[in-house]
């Protein structure tokens, strides 16, 4: 075997691996716990969600949410930093993406109205991420305080404007867009039917290729993996550090409020308070599980939506709290076993003078 | 490589192993002949001492009693409420029940999609058209309200026979139409058994956080209680936990809301105003049982036991025979109709 996929596989592919199978295990003794038999659950699972066109759409709706908040996190792993401020991200660009639906008249064409709201949903998104950025860049403010406390100011926001301004009537929501409202894939595949699964799920494909094309392929994903790797040393070759660390955190908060048309343009056709749901947190479980790889990242996602959708699934027969125990198995397992986050997380304790 | 190839084999090993364990008593979902009933809760879930376990006792009750199989599905997000209901209307139930509000177009949609399975959305939010005329649900959909105001009225009532002042109480949570239905409720039974007698209302704000704000309950009611007042309803979630705060501090009265909220301050809780979800949803499953069920608004007032006060062993030597006989007697009037409790301010 060629030296350099032999490491690959060992870095990159085994650790989630080992992790997949300590979960199901300890999946299976809950599962026995609750005095239910581990492979009719697991049937039902799969039944649920791969196994018919319904649950697979959902799977694929759920997936591209994901995507984006994986690729967020991602993005700012590569750079070396802990963007923990997806959720905020996700929900401003999904209130973004539908107050341009709702500021466009009625009618717009689809080829305008789609990248206007896009652009939106990705600059809100992007405006989020850029405050945590600026505050690395200038003050070197740690951006995993900033970004986890600027997402209960951003959700309390989005909340006010909704509630106060933009709500119907005894609903949660915001009247449905005018223009900008994304097909479903069930107009084109019909067993589709009744899933949420929509055209966004090109435009993230697109974005999951962009992200690698950029990380890999262009010098300023080379110099931001540098600085992630090793600040010091990229600054001495003559990277400005803390600019690469604001534009990072932009392009991750664009990235995570992509996600948000998701839903707003693509489900419901309107901003409705709450409906991140925890898919942006779960973007750091996506983005790890994934190895910060764009291919990784799309693999991650599907798994978590394929527990997400399959959760609901297995409800019959067992409680919800078994699939989210599940998820926490998974991530912590695979958190202990990939070195950037050992990397970060021994940084940061050295920085904060834990060393003594 | 390979050591991490082994410990993957073995752990692999041991999970094939797990997969034949079946223990006794493992049971498939309980579908198939007779009754079927499916219940989404809202993404508080169960254990909320509210409307969702109010669901859970109606529908276990149901099970019980009506020999009716239930399923429970709790959504994680926003997406699942749909996929939830959809998931139990695919399934061939005969009726499916979405709990709260926030299902109501999830809800119209499927049953739109569904006719032959029957919906029930409590707290389902009746919307009106331009022309102010009420749009009514789907045929198949059956829309469980609850007349919030009558109940409010009787512990209004309660408050200005009991409270020994001229001033009474109240905390809202979101300063919003539904909670205005509990203010315009309680001021009109205060009025009712005391006619100079004032309330006052205070909101703890404008978003739904303010139904999860503790702090400010305990604030406003403080304040409140500083003014004279003796007694104080809320209509707050669990802001008003920070009510009863006040009230055990200053040896003053707090009156609950939806459910027996006695236990938050033995004592100090004068009563509730109980809302009986777990009723209604008895209710819709027994209509559905007995193929009487039809679609429309049903409101659940203190006629079908849909709302009421709570009056028992804990509360009784707070509230006198006298006061006793009067609530009930204001309770005939409403049931009956001789009086008319206003919904909103």
């Amino acid at each position: 075997m060629n030296a350099n996929v032999k490491r690959t596989i060992e870095e990159a592919v085994l650790p989630p691996l080992v992790a997949l199978v300590v979960a199901l295990i300890v999946g299976d003794l809950l599962i026995l716990a609750y005095g239910q038999a581990p492979s009719a659950v697991w049937r039902l699972l799969v039944d649920g969600t791969w196994g018919n066109a319904y649950g697979f759409g959902q799977v694929l709706y759920k997936a591209t949410t994901l995507t984006c908040t994986g690729l967020a996190v991602a993005m700012s792993l590569r750079a070396g930093l802990f963007n923990i401020g997806a959720e905020g991200q996700l929900a401003a660009g999904g209130f973004g993406a539908g107050v341009a639906g709702l500021a466009l008249p009625a009618g717009t064409p689809a080829f305008l109205a789609v990248p206007i709201c896009v652009m939106a949903a990705m600059l809100c998104g992007g405006l989020v991420g850029a405050v945590p950025g600026a505050l690395r860049a200038k003050f070197g403010a740690h951006e995993v305080i900033v970004t986890i406390m600027l997402n209960f100011i951003v959700l309390a926001l989005l909340n006010y404007f909704v509630s106060a301004k933009l709500h119907v009537p005894e609903t949660l929501h915001t009247p449905e867009v005018h223009a900008g409202a994304m097909p479903r894939l069930s107009n084109l595949i019909g067993a589709f039917h009744g899933s949420a699964a929509n055209w966004t799920i090109v435009i993230v494909a697109l974005a999951a290729v962009a992200a690698w094309w950029f990380l890999f392929k262009t010098r300023a994903g080379y110099e931001l993996r540098a600085v992630g790797l090793q600040p010091d040393a990229a600054e001495y070759a003559g990277v400005k550090v803390g600019i690469t660390w604001r534009n990072a955190l932009i392009v991750s908060g664009a990235l995570a409020g992509l996600g948000g048309i998701n839903f707003v343009l693509g489900y419901k056709g309107y901003y409705e308070d709450g409906f991140t749901g925890g898919a942006g947190f779960l973007g750091i479980a996506v983005a790890l599980v994934g190895r910060n790889h764009p291919l990784g990242v799309v693999l991650a996602a599907l798994f978590f939506a394929t527990l997400s959708q399959g959760g609901l699934a297995i409800n019959a027969m067992v409680p919800k709290q078994i699939v989210e125990a599940l998820q926490g198995i998974v991530i912590i397992a695979v958190a202990t076993s990939v070195p950037e986050v050992r990397r970060i997380l021994r940084n940061a304790v050295s920085k904060s003078g834990g060393q003594n | 490589m390979r050591r991490i190839l082994t410990v993957v084999g073995v752990l692999l090993a041991v999970h094939i192993a797990l997969l034949f364990v079946r223990p006794s008593g493992a049971a498939v979902p309980p579908t198939g002949a007779g009754l079927n009933v499916g219940v989404v809760f809202d993404l508080g879930g169960r254990g909320d001492k509210s409307f969702n376990d109010g669901a859970y006792v109606g529908a276990m009750r149901a099970a019980e009693k009506l020999g009716a199989h239930v399923r429970f599905v709790e959504p994680g997000e926003g997406s699942d409420r749909e996929a939830g209901l959809r998931l139990l209307a695919a399934e061939g139930m005969d009726l499916v029940i979405g709990v709260g509000f926030i299902f109501t177009d999830d809800l119209t949609e499927l049953a739109k999609e569904y006719p032959n399975v029957a919906f029930a959305g409590v707290d389902y939010a009746v919307s009106i058209d331009k022309d102010g005329k009420v749009v009514q649900p789907p045929k198949n959909m059956a829309a469980l309200k609850f007349r919030e105001e009558q109940g409010s009225f009787l512990v209004g009532a309660i408050a200005a026979l009991v409270g020994n002042s001229k001033k009474m109480g109240f905390v809202g949570g979101m300063d919003s139409p539904l909670i205005h239905k509990f203010e315009a409720g309680y001021r009109a039974g205060v009025k009712a058994v005391c006619a100079d007698c004032a309330v006052i209302a205070q909101y703890a704000g404008v978003t739904p956080e303010a139904f999860r704000n503790p702090g400010r309950g305990k604030e406003l009611a403080l304040s409140q209680y500083q003014q004279g007042v003796n007694v104080i309803y809320h209509a707050s979630g669990s802001t008003g936990l920070g009510v009863f705060e006040a009230a055990r501090t200053l040896n003053k009265y707090g009156i609950g809301v939806d459910a027996d909220q006695y236990k938050e301050a033995p004592g100090r809780v004068l009563t509730s105003m109980v809302k009986r979800v777990d009723n209604a949803v008895y209710d819709v499953i027994s209509r559905v049982k007995d193929k009487s069920f039809t679609g429309g608004i049903y409101n659940f007032g203190l006629a079908e036991d849909g709302v009421g006060y709570v009056y028992d062993a804990n509360n009784k030597a707070l509230i006198s025979d006298a006061v006793r006989a009067r609530i009930e007697a204001l309770k005939a009037d409403i049931v009956a109709g001789r009086i008319a409790v206003p919904s909103s301010r």
